[in-house]
């Protein structure tokens, strides 16, 4: 009914956390250039580029469900673009649908964005141990 | 059957990014991050469907596998098109902004 909603609404903070952090770090690195001096930004970027990937698998995601929603006509090109928040009993079980199949989705893609971070991360730190 | 086409269109790209340089240059990665977070998706979706009809989800009627067999496609189809934007904006090859 509407369970990619909850994805798309995660894609949404984590691109603004990655933006934040991009700016912080672009500040922090102009900041630098000025004093003359440069110190290691390396793990605001690292982190940076991790969150626009739980981003890009959250919005990859959410998008193509978004579609098969539509194709299912549960979306509509007006307000309120749900067919369920038409109706009340409909509303309820949209919202129920949100909070269980919509939240576990959302953890599912996190979880696997995280183990896909931790395994990347244990690599880059064997390579610098060995270098 | 829309859960195995993506399926099978997140292990295709996935290898394609893996085994070839140039597909990385050309951002195919883009393609792995949209149909693995739809197969994920659908998979939540799919254990819940299980769940709720048991037996009955392994045996869909001809009319809703035809039809979600023209989705997956469809769904293909359309993350296709979303890469190709991304890629013909960003110009790696630099062949549109010369």
């Amino acid at each position: 009914m509407a369970c990619f909603v909850v994805p798309m609404a995660e894609a949404m903070v984590a691109t603004t956390v990655s933006k934040v952090l991009i700016k912080k770090e672009e500040q922090k690195s102009m900041q630098e250039i000025e004093d003359g001096f440069i110190n290691d930004t390396g793990s605001c970027r690292i982190e940076a580029r991790q969150i626009k990937k739980l981003s890009n698998f959250l919005w990859g995601g959410s998008g193509l469900l978004a579609f098969e929603h539509l194709w299912h006509g549960e979306i509509m090109p007006y307000f309120p673009f749900l067919t369920a928040a038409n109706n009340p009993a409909d509303l309820t079980k949209m919202l129920h649908e949100m909070s269980t199949v919509g939240v576990t989705m959302a953890v599912v893609v996190t979880l696997f964005w995280g183990v896909l971070t931790f395994i990347e991360m244990k690599g880059t730190n064997k390579k610098t141990v060995i270098q | 059957m829309t859960l195995l086409i993506t399926a099978l269109a997140a292990i295709i790209s996935t290898i394609l990014w893996y085994v070839n340089e140039k597909a990385r240059f050309l951002k195919v990665g883009i393609l792995c991050y949209e149909f693995w977070g739809a197969f994920l998706m659908w998979m939540v979706d799919a254990v819940y469907e299980y769940l709720e009809l048991g037996e009955l989800y392994f045996s869909p009627a001809g009319q809703d596998m035809l039809n979600d067999t023209f989705l997956g496609l469809s769904v293909v189809v359309l993350g296709l098109i979303i890469w190709l934007i991304i890629l013909l904006l960003k110009d790696p090859e630099h062949v549109i902004k010369k």
